[in-house]
């Protein structure tokens, strides 16, 4: 048995945002893959449940008539997997959807549940704010919009009220039209692990240019973070050799990475450089850009 | 903090009152009698409570049982009918991909889910082993159990044949 201490069932998204604002101790439960876990370890800050596990309105995937793609919360990462839209636009967030946990997790986990967990391993973290993801949050006051990039405040600390509830994460055609990406969860076992980094790049390439390059990392630093410092050493360049290895180079400006009982920070510095070598020649690839 | 559940467990509709504070394995094991349905780690690692909820493979120690209300499940016990094993679990001991057997009831509903989805198309090993890897197996080496899954794969007819 959990130790839940009240329950409710939300049957839409304003109804759990009524419970959750009725019990300020109440938090909301989708997958459950970590919440449940850390109930079990008998978390008290878990005790009070507003249940939104498989809402509808949480679970659409498309694109809309601004051309913009709206991913629900409630995407689970098997969903995310079979979407077509997301295999085609948003190539590193499928192949990161591919590397979390393993089959039975994938089945039941949600993105909106790995983005508001606020952890800096978070696979699907680097791909959507590679993307310039925007969150679609809704309160008792009604609608709100947070780029990704200003959600994660610190180790499992997001900017999201108690009675707010994440929608969905919305990204305008401008970033993913003509992008292409890649992501690689560097970890100890192929499955069933948490990333010892992560790392997706998403970019634009046109007549041997690097038009745009936006790189993001998992566990690099205390929040997943974008490497603002080593795009803007990429952006408008052309592509060559010693590009990348500048692009390597670079990355090291923008990374604080810690020593864990995953790995030591020395360890994930050469991970970084070498991941991100490897996966921005991969998307530039895709991109169809070669070098000069 | 009980409440009332309607579910269908291999095939049966069952309506029943659970407390909201029980994972799926408990009520399926405790209350029900389920037992191939194994805690192991009991958080959703091990793979021993490996269960289908409308066909889609979960770990039952980490799934509330409220969610099941109105969801048909399966477990190895409704997977042979008229005392016939299904296609897959006659795999199993034709390949002695069962040794001691505790995590044998969640890898046999894990090589089902993938067997009938993917019957009739060209699969790699490494998928194979990918839709594999919520399942420990600690006897095995897995090598045998990837072995059922192509010999399935191949074989004509629908897994309960």
């Amino acid at each position: 048995m959990f130790p839940i201490q009240s329950y409710e069932k939300a049957d839409s998204v304003d109804d759990a945002i009524r419970l959750l604002s009725a019990n300020p101790e109440a938090k909301p439960i989708a997958g459950g893959t970590d919440l449940l876990i850390r109930l079990r370890d008998g978390k008290k800050a878990f005790g009070h449940l507003v249940d939104i596990h498989d809402l509808a309105e949480l679970k659409q995937c498309a694109i809309d008539a601004a051309g913009t793609l709206l991913i629900g919360s409630g995407v689970r990462f098997s969903d995310a997997l079979a979407s077509d839209i997301i295999r085609n636009h948003l190539p590193h967030l499928h192949t990161a959807a591919g590397t979390v946990g393993g089959p039975q997790i994938r089945n039941i986990a949600t993105i909106g549940g790995n983005i508001c967990n606020g952890v800096t391993s978070a696979d699907s973290a680097s791909p959507l704010l590679a993307s310039e993801a925007q969150l679609i949050i809704q309160g008792p006051a009604g609608r709100r919009e947070t780029p990704l990039s200003d959600f994660f405040m610190g180790p499992g600390k997001v900017a999201l009220a108690q009675n707010e509830i994440l929608i969905a994460f919305a990204i305008s055609r401008e970033n993913y039209r003509g992008y292409a990406g890649d992501y690689y969860k560097f970890a100890m076992r192929e499955a069933m692990d948490i990333a010892t980094i992560g790392c997706a790049a998403t970019c634009k390439v046109s007549n041997h240019t690097l038009v745009d390059l936006r790189l993001a990392l998992g566990v690099a630093a205390p929040t997943p973070i974008r490497c603002r410092h080593a795009e803007s050493v990429a952006r408008g360049q052309p592509l060559t050799e010693e590009l990348l290895k500048k692009i390597e180079t670079a990355v090291a400006e923008d990374v604080n990475p810690r020593t864990s009982w995953r790995a030591s920070k020395e360890f994930r510095r050469h991970i970084i450089k070498e991941l991100v070598g490897r996966v921005v020649r991969n998307a530039i690839h895709q991109a169809g850009g070669t070098n000069q | 903090m009980n409440r009332m559940i309607h579910l269908t467990v291999n095939g049966r509709k069952k309506s029943m009152a659970i407390d909201i504070r029980s994972s799926l394995l408990e009520v399926l094991r405790d209350q029900m009698g389920l037992t191939s349905i194994k805690q192991g780690c009991g958080v959703g690692e091990c793979g021993a409570c490996t269960i289908l909820v409308d066909d889609v493979l979960i770990d039952s120690c980490i799934y509330l049982a409220v969610w099941a209300d109105g969801k048909s499940i399966r477990t190895v016990e409704g997977e042979s009918r008229h005392n016939t094993l299904s296609a897959v679990q006659q795999a199993y001991v034709d390949e002695g991909a069962v040794q001691c057997g505790f995590c044998t009831p969640g890898l046999v509903m894990a090589t089902t889910a993938f067997v009938e989805k993917n019957k009739g198309h060209a699969v790699t090993r490494e998928a194979i082993r990918k839709a594999h890897a919520g399942n420990t197996c600690r006897c095995t080496g897995y090598q045998s159990v990837i072995t059922v899954t192509e010999k399935c794969l191949q074989t004509d007819g629908e897994p309960n044949q």
